[in-house]
């Protein structure tokens, strides 16, 4: 089966100024079509830095990005000017993670779906406008008529949230790319839009990779999850194997930290110690320094990656070797 | 799957234009605003006087009179008197109006067409760009804006067109700073990136997201210069580097009324009031209209 998204040994690092940073080292993803991944991370683990490198959105002059993207068969990393452009917002499009700063203030929200429709389609703008009223009904916000003539600061954050992901489907992308899209919502309205997006993307077909640090968040919306720690991905599987039988010590210790079943008064099992700060790239686990099952091959070389299944990935040593 | 492209879905309410635009919003913001409304009408008042100065039915604001010369405030058919050479105050004042608004408003806004489109590329380029324009500007601003003016006037030679050259090459460098400062913050917000997210080349987000947010911070400023500029061409002319006489210019007038100040103090006063009052209004205009283009409030 051909993979619509296919990552391969992504390396990113943000260098200038004598110090750099290796955001990114080594990530290997794929997405079939209609499907959702999850990226799940802490902060800095990279999971940002890897959306934006799919739209070449990272500034260029401080970026260096090694290894492969391809986009339904095509070198994502190699495309320039007007190519860029139509694959930018027609073929993959992308939210954020606060709707509040992504909408132009400036303009009525029903003209900034019209000019993304217009930059990709040659209508008129009478037609890019009804395309914006259309798009408005499909994200279920009330009154669209009136809502298209509104600016992002006369609507309420849930209502921004939907009128962004209004533009970003507004050209039938077939990816889309959520970059935490309902961290800085109220967790009634997370709910909303986590549901209107899971909709979209079975009515639209398209897949989408979201991106969040919170596992039920996750579990929601995702048919399968990526973890990512320190810039690489420490285990992939569908929901259900990690939820059940997460196999890399990173991820139980994060199911571990969840709030959800916690018991009031007693102390969560939060993860001891702090990432790295990957000024270097690692040369060995990047978890082993925080890791309760460390062994000492932990510290001597990268921990091979296993499937232990189709689909499946873990990068451990205890998986290569059980004890 | 849904048919994107079917618009029958409330033909009663075809998309309009907005039915209380931008301009709905600034209009709907400043009527609630007293001081900033009187300000815009005194200057709406001093424009429109300026303006249709020949049509009014004033005296010929050249025609002196050796006899009625230095006439106090109030007198028989000069209202508001005449100056050293008997030529009637009121008819000056507003035709020295022309003069004194046109050298306070044009440079500013050459200065702003010009230091706007300096500012947005070295915002939005950086780097190099960045360093030649930013580092030439602070060269200007190396000195004290009057003397800048008075300099590039004084090796220019005095004139209008000259006075017109210097006042917007003083006044390039503060609004391509404020419009740089301004198009940095700018450029690293998220929307910018949205746009460049949805397909966006450098060109529409400059022209569309960058200068539309941009514009309202720098118009606001450059209005305020208006009120600067119009000192400084005063001064200009005061010094005899800007209008020459006979021509009625407030700042001209004030120094050949200089003498007068002990016969006729309230005369001589007047064109300095003027300077004062226009300059007043144009600072609160300015604030008013800095609140009330504000859309995000």
């Amino acid at each position: 089966m051909s993979a619509l998204v296919d990552i391969r040994d992504l390396t990113v690092r943000f260098g200038g100024g004598g110090r750099s940073v290796h955001a990114v080292n080594g990530v290997s993803l794929s997405v079939e079509k209609g499907e959702v991944l999850a990226l799940l991370g802490e902060s800095g683990s990279g999971k940002s830095v890897t959306l934006k490198s799919i739209l070449q959105l990272l500034p260029p002059k401080r970026t260096k990005i090694g290894g492969s993207i391809r986009f339904d068969g095509r070198d994502v990393l190699a495309l320039k000017g007007r190519a860029l452009s139509d694959f930018r917002g027609g073929e993959v499009s992308m939210i954020f993670q606060d709707p509040a700063l992504a909408l132009d203030p400036v303009y009525t929200v029903g003209a900034q779906i019209a000019e993304t429709v217009m930059r990709h389609e040659s209508i008129t703008r009478e037609a890019a406008m009804s395309r914006a009223l259309e798009m408005l009904q499909k994200v279920r916000i009330p009154s669209p008529e009136r809502r298209l003539k509104n600016y992002p600061h006369e609507m309420s954050g849930g209502m921004r949230q939907r009128a962004m992901i209004a533009l970003a489907l507004s050209c039938n992308p077939k990816l889309l790319l959520a970059d935490e899209p309902t961290t800085a919502l109220d967790a009634t309205v997370q709910m909303q839009v986590l549901l209107l997006l899971r909709n979209l993307q079975r009515e639209m077909g398209m897949s989408v990779i979201f991106v969040t640090h919170d596992i039920g968040v996750a579990v929601e919306i995702a048919d399968r999850v990526a973890v990512m720690y320190a810039g690489t991905i420490v285990e992939t599987g569908t929901i259900a194997e990690i939820m059940k039988d997460p196999r890399h010590p990173y991820t139980r210790g994060l199911l571990a930290a969840n709030l959800h079943g916690a018991v009031k008064g007693a102390r969560l099992d939060a993860i001891p110690g702090a990432p790295p700060t990957l000024e270097e790239p690692p040369s060995f686990c990047p978890f082993a320094p925080r890791c309760p099952q460390a062994r000492p091959e932990c510290r001597a070389a990268l921990p091979p990656v296993v499937e232990p299944g189709p689909g499946r990935r873990v990068a451990c040593v205890l998986e290569a070797a059980p004890a | 799957m849904t048919d994107t492209t079917q618009t029958a879905v409330l033909p009663a309410e075809a998309p309009a234009a907005p039915a209380r635009g931008y301009w709905g919003g600034v209009w709907a913001r400043l009527r609630r605003d007293p001081v900033t409304l009187v300000c815009g009408a005194v200057l709406g008042l001093l424009v429109l006087s300026a303006l249709f100065a020949p049509y009014i039915g004033l005296h010929d604001p050249y025609q002196g009179s050796m006899v009625s010369r230095l006439k106090p405030i109030g007198t028989e058919g000069h209202i508001l008197g005449t100056d050293e050479l008997g030529r009637d105050m009121l008819a000056r004042l507003i035709y020295g109006g022309r003069l004194t608004l046109f050298l306070g408003i044009t440079p500013v806004v050459a200065a702003f067409v010009i230091g706007t489109t300096l500012g947005l590329i070295a915002g939005y380029v950086g780097g190099w760009a960045n360093t030649v324009i930013m580092r030439t500007v602070d060269v200007f601003f190396a000195f004290p804006s009057v003397l800048l003016a008075i300099a590039i006037s004084g090796a220019l030679g005095a004139g209008i067109v000259n006075s017109l050259v210097s006042l917007t090459i003083v006044f390039i460098p503060p609004i391509t700073r404020v419009a740089e400062s301004v198009t940095a913050s700018v450029r690293q917000l998220d929307y910018v990136d949205a746009a460049r997210a949805s397909g966006a080349g450098d060109f529409t987000i400059v022209r569309v997201h960058v200068l539309g947010n941009v514009m309202g911070p720098i118009f606001v400023y450059a209005t305020s210069l208006t009120s600067v500029c119009m000192i400084i061409a005063a001064g200009l002319s005061f010094l005899g580097l800007g209008v020459k006489p006979p021509e009625p210019e407030w700042g001209l007038m004030l120094n050949t009324l200089r003498t007068a100040i002990y016969i006729n103090p309230w005369v001589a006063a007047l064109p300095g009031m003027m300077i004062f009052v226009t300059s007043l209004c144009l600072n609160l205009m300015s604030d008013g209209l800095r609140s009330a283009m504000n859309v995000r409030q």
